[in-house]
């Protein structure tokens, strides 16, 4: 009977690697809220760094806290806005087998593979290039950049289930390409697109390496589009970086918030994607 | 009249401006490419490309400027996580797609997706908080006890940061990435091969080892080249627990130096040593152009694989 022997062998080894994957996730969960929440206070999410803060005096995070969410719905908004228009673009106005979309697609695909890191080495050398330094638009522009393969891909796919037949009698009332992608298409696809919005965000505010260059890190809060802005995952490892415990215990307490950030847009996702879709026809 | 000829130009327009975003695009990565070769042309002036990436010196204030330290680097760290993170990814993916029951499928995605989620200085900070300490209280005192022999496994590094702990921090955060694609072409294996091995008296294991992964094999491959990818310019996870000496490793324990660290640590600097900046884009430019090769060839792979499949 050594057949059944190796089912059951195999059956076991697979489910130690499913136990070890879905643990590694409650081990990296627990082990953020164990060491962050006796971190975490008020004073770390009402304010910003006073004097002497990297030195274990009193201030916050809320410099980057507002910085990361400033700069990921910034870069959000000028990511959806080019990603729509791609995603229509290729649904609506070019045939789906055609080499141009063959070609944009794998062009997506490659961009969804470029590391962050040279998405914020690029960003730097658009900043030269337009002589600006590092700054809130430049992180906004970066990120965007980072979301885009993400969101016209996730645009597609759900763009792609909405039934043929509803474009068809669309084009039958005699819509145009443009009114059809409008009204049909994209709110037909609505609940899909934003839960890639979402996914996006999700992303761009986690990403540290691509902000590194283009954003730079400041203790006031974000106030001009050309200033530098402070973000979450950069206190988290700037301060991680300190010799100091007591600023070592608030990267903890920043990580626990960007980790809580990351739990709620995951969540919020769940509840609108079931949500929105009741008004889809299917 | 007037107002269908509005309707049909604002069409149009809107047409030629989408073409125009998409052109772009499909454009963007040539975009990357020039503008980071552009920034890197003054150090590739006087130094060749080949020398660049052939050369272990690495002496910026002396203006010397070798990669290889830290490409052989990134390939350690990078190839370890895969060796680490292949077996149970693969096993996970067989589960999931051939035996696991339909709702515990729905409770473990959300996971894999959650585990995707998280953002890379979490991944980092939980390598500083648990990883770190545990090779360098555990692994570290038993290999040396046991495994001094081996010259890759010689372990004479006391602090715990190195390539082991980058390794093990790289392979979960690829976990999400080939799970997700490998699940996916194991599903699209058509079911009347199943039914047939099944048929002839195969258990369950024979049927998956015989046909479904024989069948799959092209897709699994690409879902590892594009984990290899994604891990290879991974960036601040790695870089907070790898150690950071640019030195070529000799042993799974000794630190390393990947080329994206390099690039992360050192862009406070840059515009204070000359050429430095030119080549922290160099370095920016070989990691994209090794990631490209290896997407590209996933994605090769894939579309020959869905090719054979219909």
């Amino acid at each position: 009977m050594g057949k059944h022997l190796e089912e059951r062998l195999m059956l076991g080894l697979m489910l130690a690697s499913l136990a070890l994957v879905t643990g590694s996730l409650f081990l990296i969960l627990g082990t953020v809220i164990a060491k962050g929440l006796p971190a975490l206070n008020l004073a770390m999410l009402t304010q910003v760094p006073k004097g002497g803060y990297y030195l274990g005096k009193e201030g916050g995070i809320l410099n980057a806290i507002a910085g990361s969410l400033a700069m990921a719905t910034g870069a959000t908004a000028l990511s959806f806005v080019l990603s729509l228009g791609v995603a229509l673009y290729l649904q609506l106005f070019v045939r789906q087998s055609s080499r141009f979309a063959h070609l944009v697609r794998l062009s997506l695909d490659v961009l969804w593979g470029v590391p962050s890191i040279v998405y914020g080495a690029f960003g730097f050398t658009l900043l030269l290039l337009l002589k600006m330094r590092a700054s809130l638009l430049g992180g906004v522009i970066a990120l965007a950049l980072l979301e885009l393969p993400i969101m016209v891909r996730g645009m597609e796919e759900v763009m792609g289930m909405v039934p043929f037949g509803l474009k068809e009698a669309s084009y039958a009332l005699g819509a145009t390409r443009l009114e059809t992608s409008l009204h049909v298409l994209l709110r037909q696809a609505a609940p899909g697109v934003v839960t890639v919005i979402l996914l996006a965000f999700g992303r761009a505010i986690g990403d540290a390496a691509s902000v590194l260059f283009t954003a730079g890190y400041t203790d006031h809060m974000p106030s001009s589009p050309l200033r530098p802005v402070a973000s979450l995952p950069l206190a988290v490892f700037f301060q991680l970086g300190t010799p100091l415990p007591e600023v070592q215990q608030r990267a903890y307490a920043a990580a626990l918030v960007l980790v809580v950030i990351i739990m709620i847009i995951s969540l919020l996702t769940r509840l609108l994607a079931r949500r929105l879709s009741k008004h889809v026809v299917r | 009249m007037t107002v269908k000829r509005m309707r049909q130009l604002t069409d149009s327009l809107a047409g030629y401006a989408m073409g125009a975003l998409a052109v772009l695009v499909a454009a963007l990565v040539l975009f990357i490419v020039v503008a980071l070769a552009g920034r890197a042309r003054p150090l590739l002036d006087i130094q060749s490309p080949l020398e660049l990436l052939t050369s272990s010196e690495w002496h910026p204030q002396q203006g010397k400027f070798g990669f290889l330290t830290f490409i052989v680097g990134t390939f350690w760290v990078t190839l370890l996580a895969m060796a680490l993170a292949l077996p149970p990814c693969l096993l996970c993916a067989i589960y999931l797609a051939e035996y696991a029951p339909r709702r515990l499928r729905g409770m473990v995605k959300p996971t894999i997706d959650l585990l995707a989620g998280i953002p890379s200085v979490v991944y980092g900070l939980w390598g500083i908080l648990m990883v770190v300490p545990f090779i360098r209280d555990t692994i570290t005192p038993l290999a040396a006890h046991h495994l001094g022999a081996i010259p890759l496994l010689r372990a004479d590094n006391p602090t715990g940061y190195g390539i082991l702990s980058g390794g093990v921090v790289l392979a979960v955060m690829v976990f999400p990435v080939i799970i997700s694609v490998a699940e996916e072409v194991i599903r699209a294996v058509p079911d009347g091969m199943r039914e047939a091995a099944l048929a002839l008296g195969a258990t369950r294991w024979q049927m998956v080892k015989g046909v479904t992964l024989r069948r799959a094999l092209p897709g699994i491959i690409a879902a590892v080249v594009l984990g290899f990818s994604r891990a290879f310019g991974e960036t601040m996870a790695v870089m907070m627990v790898v150690g950071n000496v640019p030195k070529i490793p000799r042993s799974l324990f000794d630190p390393a130096y990947p080329l994206p660290a390099l690039i992360a640590n050192n862009y406070g600097e840059m515009m204070s040593i000359p050429m430095y900046d030119s080549a922290l884009m160099a370095a920016a430019l070989v990691l994209l152009l090794i990631v490209l090769a290896f997407t590209i060839a996933a994605r090769l792979i894939l579309l020959q694989a869905v090719r054979r499949a219909s």
